[in-house]
């Protein structure tokens, strides 16, 4: 077939395929699809199995081949691990929502007020305390661990929620993040006029930087959710042992011992995760975004 | 007038009477200079109390004998906990697991972040949704995602075990994956491997976006297939976000906690296995600490992992931007 009796699309596809084109450019192919799709279904398998094995008997788990379809029995199974004595799985899911909202409300609301003063306001050391907010990023928070400990045995906090709670109040990452996205969404004409208007700093606060920052306020709320619902080693330490766990801790506890019921473990960790399905569901998109713009946080 | 970048006292304004000028000039004037400390108070106040002090206290408990069963012992230990650190088997042990997991869990992770990030550039439909379903792993809790793992690697019928028959690997007695230190590692490595591998080929993909398009028309010249390019150009394009990832996943990998721990039929022991196969330095500080009650000993070993963490990511970073080409630039 010669280049004149092709149609134009054909011809521009053979003549983009000649020169280089950015990968943005080349339509995916059925093999990207496909492997995409296998990718997916590794991801999606291990909630898949959950969900499995908690609608089932116990006999499931050690079926060979394997038990693929879910069964009849999840209400059964979340019932058992609802009535269990000694995990007290309803207080934890209630810990874990107390303590993962008060933690994402607080951070929101502090961290864009931070945030806000260091991006848009002029102050003494002003500088110096951003250098520092960025240096205590990267410490580990591993490297604190015994001695916060030992700090909330001072406060008489080890075991209530108050020490799980209080380390999460305010965080670097957070404050630098806000301060980014304040300094590039909020147009310094914008304050100053709310300031000839006589606004004070707080007023500027709310009715300028507030309303502008939704989309930033969002993401940050998201992922803090997400860290905090599922945070497990500092949890662990302060209320491993106490009748007040939050709901992974009291996930550690459905799984302990010699005789461990799977059906039952997974039933609560599917409990446990839900709210996190959700929260993908529903901010799926601003959480994608949010990565992608490196809100990254570990 | 009063605008945040003037002086607050700039001439040639306009002044109202002076009596009621006084009270709300000094109001404006505290506003203006005193309101942006009250604003970041109270992140570094709580930051103070329960991050920067406890870090640093970490630092005066590991030179002391600080026992929870007994606090009468307490005192100077002067450098007898680090000492005893290099003497300890546990230790060293758990210092080589660590790595172990760790090498097994970084390299193929980012690897195949790489890949998928690559065929996520292409031209593609349904975009947010592969984007979002990428995620899943992330958003899971690893104490869930773990606690379905023990199922698929447990010894009699686990769905791992299966797969390796399904694929002609028939053992005489089923694999115990809890059993020795490498299959046991490789478990480990494979949750945190689902965990974070659509995470970071997301990080990269973001990258991915911002390379111009025309140096790829340059690299066709050469004529340059999908794979070369990818590892000739894209790569070394969007190596400040290889090496961010590899210092993230360094910090990270060599405090993994969640995985080891609840890979274990009593996870409140923390001993990673009846032989500490897979006991990782974090669990190890939690074991110190909590269980054998020696928090001095446990802060030791806390900066003990705090410097390899800083050693081991500083290396890492250097290695990789070597790799990628960074002494020709």
């Amino acid at each position: 077939m010669s280049s004149e009796t092709m149609t134009a699309p054909a011809r521009r596809r053979v003549r983009a395929r000649a020169t280089g084109r950015a990968p943005q450019d080349t339509r995916a192919g059925l093999w990207s699809y496909l492997w995409l799709l296998i990718l997916l279904a590794f991801s999606a398998f291990p909630l898949y199995w959950m969900f499995v094995i908690a609608t089932s008997t116990e006999e499931a788990v050690s079926k060979s081949p394997p038990v693929l379809l879910p069964g009849g029995h999840l209400l059964t199974n979340i019932e058992e691990v609802f009535s269990l004595q000694d995990v007290y799985f309803t207080a934890s899911l209630i810990n874990s929502a107390i303590v993962a909202v008060t933690v994402t409300v607080s951070q929101l609301f502090f961290c864009s007020l931070a945030g806000f003063a260091f991006a848009k306001l002029r102050f003494r050391g002003s500088r110096a305390l951003l250098l520092m907010v960025v240096l205590t990023l990267t410490i580990p928070n591993q490297l604190g661990v015994v001695a916060l400990y030992i700090v909330m045995g001072k406060l008489g906090w080890n075991g209530t929620l108050l020490a799980v709670i209080a380390p999460g109040l305010v965080s670097a990452f957070g404050v630098f993040y806000m301060r980014q996205f304040i300094l590039t969404s909020v147009p310094d004409e914008l304050v100053e006029a709310a300031r000839v208007d006589g606004a004070t700093t707080m007023r500027v606060y709310w009715s300028v930087v507030l309303p502008a920052i939704r989309p930033a306020l969002a993401v940050l709320g998201l992922l803090t959710f997400v860290a905090t619902w599922n945070d497990f080693q500092w949890p662990l330490i302060t209320l491993g042992g106490t009748d007040f766990p939050t709901s992974m801790v009291a996930l550690s506890d459905l799984a302990s011992g010699n005789y461990v019921l799977y059906r039952r473990v997974l039933s609560g960790a599917l409990i446990a995760t839900l709210p996190l399905l959700i929260t993908l569901f529903v901010g799926g998109r601003q959480i994608v975004r949010g990565i992608m713009e490196g809100a990254v946080k570990n | 007038m009063v605008s945040v970048t003037s002086l607050p006292e700039a001439p040639g304004t306009e002044r109202p009477p002076a009596r009621k000028r006084s009270w709300r000039h000094r109001l404006l004037r505290f506003d203006l200079h005193y309101t942006p400390y009250l604003l970041i108070a109270p992140f570094f106040l709580l930051f103070l109390v329960f991050g920067l002090f406890p870090t640093i206290f970490n630092g005066v408990v590991a030179f002391r004998n600080w026992r929870l069963d007994d606090p009468e012992h307490a005192g100077w230990a002067g450098w007898d906990n680090f000492a005893k650190l290099l003497s300890d088997s546990d230790f060293w042990n758990a210092l080589y697991n660590t790595f172990g997991i760790f090498a097994l869990s970084t390299i193929p992770q980012l690897f195949l972040a790489i890949v998928i990030a690559s065929v996520l550039n292409r031209r593609l439909r349904a975009q947010t949704f592969f984007r979002v379903g990428a995620l899943m792993p992330y958003i899971t809790p690893v104490t869930a995602s773990t606690l379905v793992f023990d199922v698929v690697f447990a010894r009699d019928n686990g769905i791992a075990n299966w797969v390796l028959q399904v694929l002609g690997y028939h053992p005489d007695t089923p694999l115990d994956w809890h059993a020795t230190k490498l299959s046991s590692w490789i478990a480990i490595a494979t949750m945190v491997n689902w965990k974070w591998t659509g995470y970071n080929a997301l990080l990269y993909l973001s990258a991915m976006q911002s390379i111009p398009r025309d140096v790829y028309e340059a690299a066709a010249l050469d004529g340059a297939g999908p794979w070369r390019t990818l590892w000739r150009i894209t790569v070394p394009m969007i190596r400040p976000v290889v090496i961010f990832t590899v210092v993230l996943s360094t910090i990270g990998g060599l405090q993994l906690f969640t995985e080891p721990m609840l890979f274990e039929q009593n996870p409140q022991a923390a001993t990673g296995g009846a032989g500490g196969q897979w006991q990782t330095i974090a669990q190890l500080i939690y074991k110190v600490g909590w269980k054998n009650l020696n928090l001095g000993y446990a802060a030791a070993m806390s900066w003990a992992l705090f410097l390899i963490i800083v050693i081991i990511a500083a290396a890492n970073a250097l290695i990789t931007n070597r790799l990628g080409g960074g002494r020709s630039k």
